[in-house]
């Protein structure tokens, strides 16, 4: 698996490298660089694994298979088009002096980290080096949400650090639980965290153990996605960091954290044999769309209120793979897909809009399409892409989540569509005026980089118009590998 | 050592750890607070070092040493060297009332024993006993941190909640693999050197260590218009 290493390397390479380059054009260079080699990797590395079973790699360490490298791509991609974005982004921001050349040294390194943080969690076999690897993204995003150094940045890297650390040292507390389950069944040694092995034992782990290990990773685990009630430090964290910082945090931290939450529900539905994990995750995920619906209406900062748009689709997407059914888990990897998609093509046109206008204000943005054209329909098509109109994505998978609920809990469509529209109606309210009307006095000329919002959001409409075969029977090979769990009780 | 014996000697280090937390939440001074903090971290590594010996897992020896190296001296020394240099070790902490956070811990500690009960039921590991003080433990230092109002002090009681967990590792299930526990060490370390570094740059942007005058930074600009 020589691709695998290679997909691992790279920006692991790449973010030592950076830590050492002063010049800030050269690192932004080589940061793309690094970007375009991972993912060029990481597409070698699917036309490998999809269509084949599940692969281990290097001695069981790593495991790969439809549901995992599917993720590993997508964080290779945009992770790739984030650090095009964040050439011009961060040479504006270095120009008006809020970062020194230092300081530019530290995000490039600790962007690359991050990826490979991201890479290493979703690639790893052992569910103690997940959580491991997800401490380590969070540790370096940390740095990034503190790189202006201003007070409130500070604050707001603070809070994301305390509870943060709060919420995934529940999470370990619940893998220590899990592996006190598992090590009675197994024998102690890695082996009884490795997931492989655990899924083949998951009937055999106790399940009175494995409940209360849950409710610790759901609340864990849960923390990082973003779900109400805790998700105080998002928008903070969202709000005052760099805006490719933004993207990447609600593009593929927030699928990291949850990609960890639906392998230890696979343990757990394995073990426990009801649907209790489920339950929860859907009770999560209908709380956490409606608090998101409201606070979004709340909020003055233009990227607080798109962080509390992530919170609402990680809840839909965690309601949905709470359902559990083949199609319910389906429409959440497609979600997962045009999200990430859309909601970094969103955060890189709000960074230039915040750019041009000199301020994260709402009130203060103003016509922004007579402004400069493309930031204003970039943001106007966005916004109606997450929003959930045809013909994009989003509109798909949604329409998918809502049959799957009607086919399971019927009732349940009733909170689900009124959350979707009070949030459709908040970010109507705010977007309208920023985009259209004069352009507000003090905006001024800067460099903007279109090329990857105009990408993602193509991607983003040919997902809504037609899937392609591969992709759909690689969502299709993934969501009966995770729903097969739930069905058999282990045993893939 | 009989097994017998070991067994009781964890029992009562496990007694010990629980003290050890509700002293952590009880002490308002500064310095005393990381003493406590130190103290922990020496009972964790004899804790792992008996469980090594008791029940022949070899690699607990080397988490032992390093916990006896990272948690009983690295981080206590790093922890006191920072608070030197700005000046707060002499500081006292202003704490809500005693009485009520106390009973609070109390409360806590019956709790985690109520939750872990159903487990104990069918385990047959000998340091089953220790899985539910271990689990009071975490939750005390959880206590701690929302308790606090001062930035160093509340790192104490994340790091405190790491040693808890790690607590429970050895305690309930022999330690975790070695490998695991490396990354968490690390991982443990990485964070305190960033906890370091963002003391003194709260104290040079907000002139003070209270977690109240950050936070008002953010809450402000959510009432701005």
């Amino acid at each position: 698996m020589n691709m695998f290493i290679a997909t691992l390397l790279s920006p692991l390479i790449g973010g030592v490298l950076l830590g050492l380059i002063r010049n800030p054009e050269l690192a932004a260079k080589l940061n793309i660089l690094t970007g375009m080699t991972t993912f060029v990797f990481s597409i070698l590395l699917s036309m490998q694994v999809v269509g084949h079973d599940a692969v281990d790699a290097m001695g069981g360490w790593f495991h790969l298979d439809a549901y995992n490298v599917f993720l590993v791509a997508l964080t290779a991609f945009v992770g790739m088009t984030t650090t095009i974005f964040s050439r011009p982004y961060m040479q504006h921001e270095l120009e008006n002096g809020r970062v020194n050349t230092n300081r530019m040294r530290l995000y490039h390194s600790m962007y690359q980290l991050f990826q490979f943080g991201m890479l290493l969690g979703f690639t790893t076999n052992n569910i103690g080096v997940l959580w491991v690897s997800l401490e380590l993204a969070t540790l370096a995003t940390v740095l990034l949400v503190s790189l202006y150094r201003t007070p409130a940045s500070i604050a707001a890297a603070w809070k994301y650090f305390i509870l943060c650390g709060m919420g995934i040292a529940l999470a370990l507390f619940g893998t220590v639980l899990v592996f006190y389950a598992s090590s009675a069944v197994i024998g102690h040694g890695n082996e009884a965290l490795t997931w492989t092995i655990l899924m083949e034992h998951a009937s055999d782990l106790d399940a009175t153990v494995m409940s209360i290990a849950f409710c610790f990773l759901m609340v864990g685990y849960g923390t990082k996605v973003g779900l109400a009630p805790m998700h105080a430090w998002l928008p903070d964290a969202h709000g005052e960091g760099p805006t490719p910082v933004s993207a990447v945090l609600s593009g593929l931290l927030l699928n990291l954290a949850l990609y960890a939450l639906v392998r230890c529900k696979m343990l757990v539905d394995g073990a426990t044999e009801t649907d209790m994990a489920g339950h929860i995750m859907m009770g999560f995920g209908l709380f956490s769309l409606a608090v998101a619906a409201l606070s979004l209406h709340k909020q003055r900062d233009i990227k607080r209120m798109f962080s509390f748009s992530s919170v609402e689709h990680m809840a839909l997407m965690t309601f949905a793979f709470g359902i559990g059914t083949p199609l319910a888990t389906f429409a959440a990897l497609l979600h997962m897909t045009v999200h990430s998609l859309v909601k970094s093509a969103i955060f890189f046109t709000v960074g230039h809009a915040a750019q041009a206008m000199g301020t994260q204000k709402m009130a203060e943005i103003r016509g922004l399409i007579r402004h400069h054209p493309g930031i204003g329909w970039g943001l106007l098509i966005g916004v109606a892409a997450i929003a959930g109109f045809p013909p994009f994505g989003v509109f798909i998978s949604e329409f998918l989540v809502f049959s799957a609920a009607l086919q399971s809990y019927p009732w349940t469509v009733v909170p689900l569509l009124l959350g979707l529209l009070v949030a459709m109606a908040g970010l109507f309210r705010f977007v309208q005026p920023m985009v259209y009307g004069e352009t507000a006095p003090h905006a001024r000329h800067v460099h903007v980089n279109m090329t990857p919002v105009y990408i993602h959001l193509t991607l983003a409409l040919l997902l809504g118009l037609s899937i392609p075969t591969f992709l759909a029977d690689w969502y299709h090979e993934a969501a009966t590998l995770i729903t097969m769990a739930t069905v058999t009780g282990g045993g893939a | 050592m009989t097994i017998a014996f070991s067994q009781q000697l964890i029992d009562g280090l496990a007694s010990l750890m629980l003290l050890v937390s509700f002293a952590l939440l009880a002490q308002h001074r500064m310095l005393s607070v990381l003493h406590w903090f130190a103290g922990q971290g020496v009972l964790l590594s004899i804790t792992a070092a008996v469980v090594a010996y008791s029940s022949g897992h070899e690699e607990l020896y080397i988490s032992a040493a390093m916990t006896l190296l990272l948690k009983g001296f690295l981080l206590p020394w790093l922890l006191w060297r920072v608070i030197r240099q700005l000046h707060v070790h002499r500081e006292v902490e202003p704490m809500m009332n005693m009485a009520l956070t106390m009973l609070m811990a109390l409360g806590i500690t019956l709790f985690a024993f109520h939750v872990i009960q159903p487990i104990e039921l069918i385990s047959d590991l000998a340091t089953r006993n220790t899985m539910s003080i271990a689990t009071a433990c975490v939750l005390l230092a959880m206590l701690m941190m929302m308790t606090r109002k001062k930035a160093i002090t509340q790192v104490v009681g994340f790091l405190a909640v790491e040693n808890s967990l790690f607590f429970a590792a050895i305690g309930a299930t022999n330690g975790m693999p070695l490998v695991v526990e490396i990354g968490i060490a690390f991982d443990v370390l990485i964070a305190a050197l960033i906890f370091g570094v963002f003391f003194f740059e709260i104290r040079n942007t907000f002139d003070s260590m209270e977690v109240d005058a950050m936070n008002a930074s953010l809450v402000h600009k959510d009432d701005e218009t």
